[in-house]
C-alpha cells in the first residue's frame, strides 16, 4: 500500500497563504493612506513608510519585494508632495541594503537593530535632500530633511512594536499549518 | 501561472533590483519632464482616497475641537485673572474719580460757579477733501432742517477739526484746523499757560506765541481757550510735540486724513462776526 499523496492546497489554505504574503504590502499601504490623513500635523508619511519597509525586508524579505517597494514608493510620492521618484529610490536602496545585513541584523537586540534603523533613516534622509537638490536646481532648506530624519528614528519602536505583533501571529498560524 | 526554469528565476530576481533603480530614475526625469502628468496621477489618487479621509476627518476633527476647547479654557482662565487685575486697578481708578467728583462739587459751591449749558450738536458726513479757497479743508452734506452757522466748532469723535467757514444750503465748509488760514488759541493744560495754534497745511500744526518762559512741554494736552470767546474752553486739541528742528507741534487728538462724520457744535458763542456785521468806523464829524 502506498502513502497517500498530500492532498492539493485546498482554496481556503491557499486564501490563507495568499493573505498572508499580501498583508506587509497592503498593510503598508494602509497605513501610509492613515497617516497622510491632513490633520494639521507634520506629516510621519516617510517615517513610517521607511520603517515599515526596513522592518519587513528585515524579517519577511519574501513579501516585500522590490517591485512592492516600488509600488509603496510611488504611492508616498503621490500621497506626498515631493518631486516623484524621490521614494521610490530610497525605499529600493533601503531594501536592497537591508538584504545583505539582514543574517546579521535578525540575530541582534532591538536595540542594534534601532541603532542600525537610525543610521539607514539619516542616509535616507540625506539621499533626499541631494536628490530634491539636484532635481530642483536650489538648496533646499535643511530643517525638513532633520525632521523627517528624527521623525523616521523616533517612530521605528512604535512601528516595530506594531509590526513585531504581527510577524508572532503570522508565524504561528504557518507553524499550524 | 507561468511556470519558470529555478536558473531563469534567481536570474530575474537578481535583474529585478537594477532595473526597477533605474525605473525610479526614469520616474524621476518623467515627474521632472512632464509635470502635468504627475499632478493627475497626484489629483486621481487623491479622489481615490477621498472618501476615507472624509470617514477619518470626523473623529480627528472632535479631537482637534476638544483639544482647541482645552486652550481656549486655559486661554480663559488667564484672561480671567488678567481682567480681575484690571477691574481692581479700574476701581481704584473709580474711587479716585469719585472723590474728584465730590471735591468738585464741593469746590464749585463754595465759588458760587455757574455750571455751562450743555452744548448741542449735529452730526454731518463728510463728502469731499479740500476744494474751495482753503487747501485744508472738508466739504459737509447737510440734511434738510440742519442750518449750522458760520464759525461753529466742528471736532470728531476724538478732538477738535476745525470750524464751519461757508454754509450753503445743501452744504457746509468745514476749514481745518492744519490749514495755513487756521489760528486757534490754545491752552497748554499743564502750565495753563495761553498759545497759539498755526496751522501750516502739514499734518501737524505749530504752537507759536507761549508766554515768556514757559514753554510748552513734551507731551502736554492742548486744549482750547475761551479766550476771544470763539471756542468754548477744554476741547481736547492734540499733544505737544518738539521737531528735530526744534519747532513746538501739535500732533492731533482728530484723524484729519479719515474724516467721515463731524459734530457740528452750537456753543452759542459769538467771537466771530460776520463780516457784513462789522461796522466801518464812521469817520469822525470835523469840528
Amino acid at each position: 500500500m502506498k502513502g497517500r499523496p498530500q492532498p492539493p492546497m485546498g482554496l481556503l489554505r491557499r486564501l490563507d497563504a495568499l493573505a498572508r504574503a499580501a498583508f506587509p504590502a497592503v498593510s503598508t499601504a494602509l497605513l501610509m493612506v492613515l497617516v497622510s490623513t491632513p490633520v494639521g500635523l507634520p506629516s510621519a508619511l516617510p517615517a513610517v513608510t521607511l520603517g515599515c519597509v526596513f522592518f519587513w525586508s528585515v524579517f519577511r524579505p519574501g513579501t516585500m519585494g522590490p517591485p512592492l517597494c516600488f509600488l509603496l514608493g510611488l504611492l508616498q510620492d503621490l500621497l506626498g508632495f515631493a518631486p516623484p521618484g524621490i521614494a521610490v529610490l530610497t525605499l529600493l536602496l533601503t531594501h536592497g541594503l537591508v538584504l545583505r545585513i539582514r543574517r546579521f541584523l535578525a540575530r541582534q537586540s532591538f536595540w542594534v537593530v534601532w541603532l542600525v534603523y537610525a543610521g539607514v533613516a539619516a542616509a535616507a534622509a540625506a539621499l533626499g535632500f541631494v536628490l530634491q537638490a539636484v532635481l530642483s536646481w536650489r538648496l533646499p532648506a535643511l530643517a525638513p530633511a532633520l525632521v523627517q530624519f528624527a521623525l523616521s528614528a523616533g517612530f521605528y519602536p512604535g512601528v516595530a512594536a506594531l509590526l513585531t505583533g504581527m510577524h508572532k501571529a503570522m508565524r504561528r498560524a504557518e507553524d499550524l499549518a | 501561472m507561468i511556470r519558470l526554469s529555478i536558473p531563469l528565476r534567481q536570474a530575474l530576481a537578481r535583474l529585478s533590483m537594477p532595473v526597477l533603480v533605474a525605473a525610479a530614475f526614469g520616474t524621476m526625469l518623467l515627474g521632472k519632464a512632464d509635470t502635468v502628468l504627475v499632478e493627475r496621477a497626484r489629483m486621481t489618487l487623491a479622489d481615490a482616497l477621498a472618501p476615507i479621509y472624509g470617514v477619518i476627518a470626523e473623529p480627528m476633527g472632535t479631537v482637534r475641537d476638544a483639544v482647541q476647547e482645552l486652550r481656549f479654557l486655559a486661554a480663559m482662565r488667564e484672561e480671567n485673572a488678567r481682567l480681575r487685575a484690571e477691574n481692581e486697578r479700574l476701581h481704584r481708578w473709580q474711587a479716585a474719580a469719585l472723590a474728584l467728583e465730590t471735591e468738585n462739587a464741593l469746590l464749585r459751591r463754595q465759588l458760587r460757579y455757574v455750571p455751562e449749558g450743555a452744548a448741542s450738536f449735529q452730526t454731518a458726513r463728510v463728502v469731499a477733501d479740500a476744494g474751495g479757497t482753503y487747501a485744508r479743508a472738508v466739504l459737509l452734506s447737510l440734511q434738510p432742517g440742519q442750518t449750522p452757522r458760520k464759525g461753529q466748532v466742528a471736532l470728531d469723535e476724538r478732538g477738535l477739526a476745525g470750524r464751519v467757514s461757508e454754509v450753503g444750503s445743501r452744504s457746509a465748509r468745514v476749514l481745518l484746523v492744519t490749514d495755513m488760514n487756521s489760528r486757534i488759541p490754545v491752552v497748554l493744560e499743564g502750565s495753563r499757560s495761553r498759545a497759539l495754534m498755526v496751522g501750516t497745511n502739514g499734518e501737524r500744526p505749530r504752537l507759536q506765541h507761549w508766554p515768556e518762559g514757559a514753554p510748552p512741554q513734551e507731551g502736554e494736552r492742548v486744549v482750547t481757550s475761551a479766550e476771544a470767546n470763539v471756542f468754548p474752553a477744554g476741547l481736547p486739541v492734540g499733544m505737544v510735540r518738539w521737531t528735530e528742528g526744534g519747532v513746538a507741534e501739535v500732533e492731533l487728538f482728530a484723524r484729519l486724513d479719515r474724516l467721515d462724520l463731524l459734530r457740528i457744535f452750537e456753543f452759542g458763542l459769538s467771537g466771530i462776526l460776520p463780516p457784513e456785521a462789522v461796522a466801518r468806523p464812521e469817520p469822525r464829524a470835523r469840528r
